[in-house]
């Protein structure tokens, strides 16, 4: 086109920024990224912690539960289990929607649900374990 | 124009008119690879363990609230519709559990050789079966 000389005339006005916008990284991108990994490698050994605790808790009594996290060390790998399975969880919801909803104002509404269910869900699972084990 | 996005998808033909890119063949059309299901597995048992999550806040809401709360949930759990919710979730959890840790090694740069991306992938299948079974065997001895 340059060596032509001549200019071709493009009919659509977008900005540069209109052009990103709303496909990832614009500083703050691998944030996000680097959350869900991260809670993925402290998932590992808490995944299989809780795996091995529910199975030996079967068909317990609400007394059982109480003496379960009553001692120091299952409370506290409870509450670390509850706060990177939830923070995990919105994550990767939030890019399936992101990846499989086109809708604008369904995406946006799924998003503040999931984010919504997430938070209120890991509070009610926090103050339980806390109430169950203090 | 529906979408930022499709910004991205227009070109120029060789006399400079603007054009809609065309689309590579969607997925219809592929063989499927064991890599494959188990991709769209990642993310379908990752929706699925986000579901039993929500069994899981039932569960020690319940636990903390009142005695006969947490029995209703009890036997609901021990009900065959329970059981059968466990199930799935154990399953999804286990397999989303090995698929993760396959995903974190490709994030670490190993894996990615062609075998070796074979051999894991069936890996992460029969570890699945293999810990869920232990699993329900050691409940069922323990129950």
């Amino acid at each position: 086109m340059a060596a032509s000389g001549k200019t071709v005339r493009v009919d659509i006005l977008r900005s540069q920024l209109g052009r990103v916008r709303g496909l990832g990284a614009a500083r703050a991108g691998s944030g996000t990224w680097w959350a869900e990994r991260l809670t993925s490698i402290a998932l590992v050994p808490l995944t299989l912690w809780f795996i091995a605790s529910a199975v030996s808790l079967e068909g317990t009594t609400r007394a059982g539960m109480i003496a379960w996290l009553h001692a120091p060390l299952p409370l506290v790998l409870m509450l670390c289990l509850i706060v990177a399975t939830f923070r995990h969880m919105d994550l990767g919801l939030r890019v399936v929607v992101e990846d499989y909803v086109h809708h604008e104002a369904a995406r946006m509404s799924l998003l503040l649900l999931i984010r919504g269910i997430c938070v209120v869900a890991a509070l009610l699972c926090i103050i339980s374990a806390l109430r169950l084990g203090l | 124009m529906k979408d930022v996005r499709d910004a991205l998808m227009l070109g120029r033909t060789s006399d400079g008119k603007l054009a809609v890119r065309p689309l590579s063949p969607h997925l219809q059309v592929y063989r499927w690879p064991v890599s494959m299901a188990l991709s769209i597995g990642h993310r379908i048992s990752g929706v699925g363990v986000a579901v039993g999550t929500l069994l899981f806040t039932w569960w020690l809401v319940a636990a903390a609230a009142s005695d006969s709360a947490f029995a209703t949930v009890q036997a609901f759990l021990g009900s065959g519709f329970g059981v059968f919710l466990l199930l799935c979730w154990s399953a999804a959890l286990v397999f989303h559990f090995f698929q993760g840790i396959r995903h974190l090694a490709w994030d670490a740069g190993w894996g990615f050789e062609n075998r070796i991306y074979r051999t894991t992938g069936w890996a992460v299948v029969a570890a699945t079966v293999v810990l869920t079974l232990i699993v329900w065997i050691i409940g069922f001895v323990v129950w």
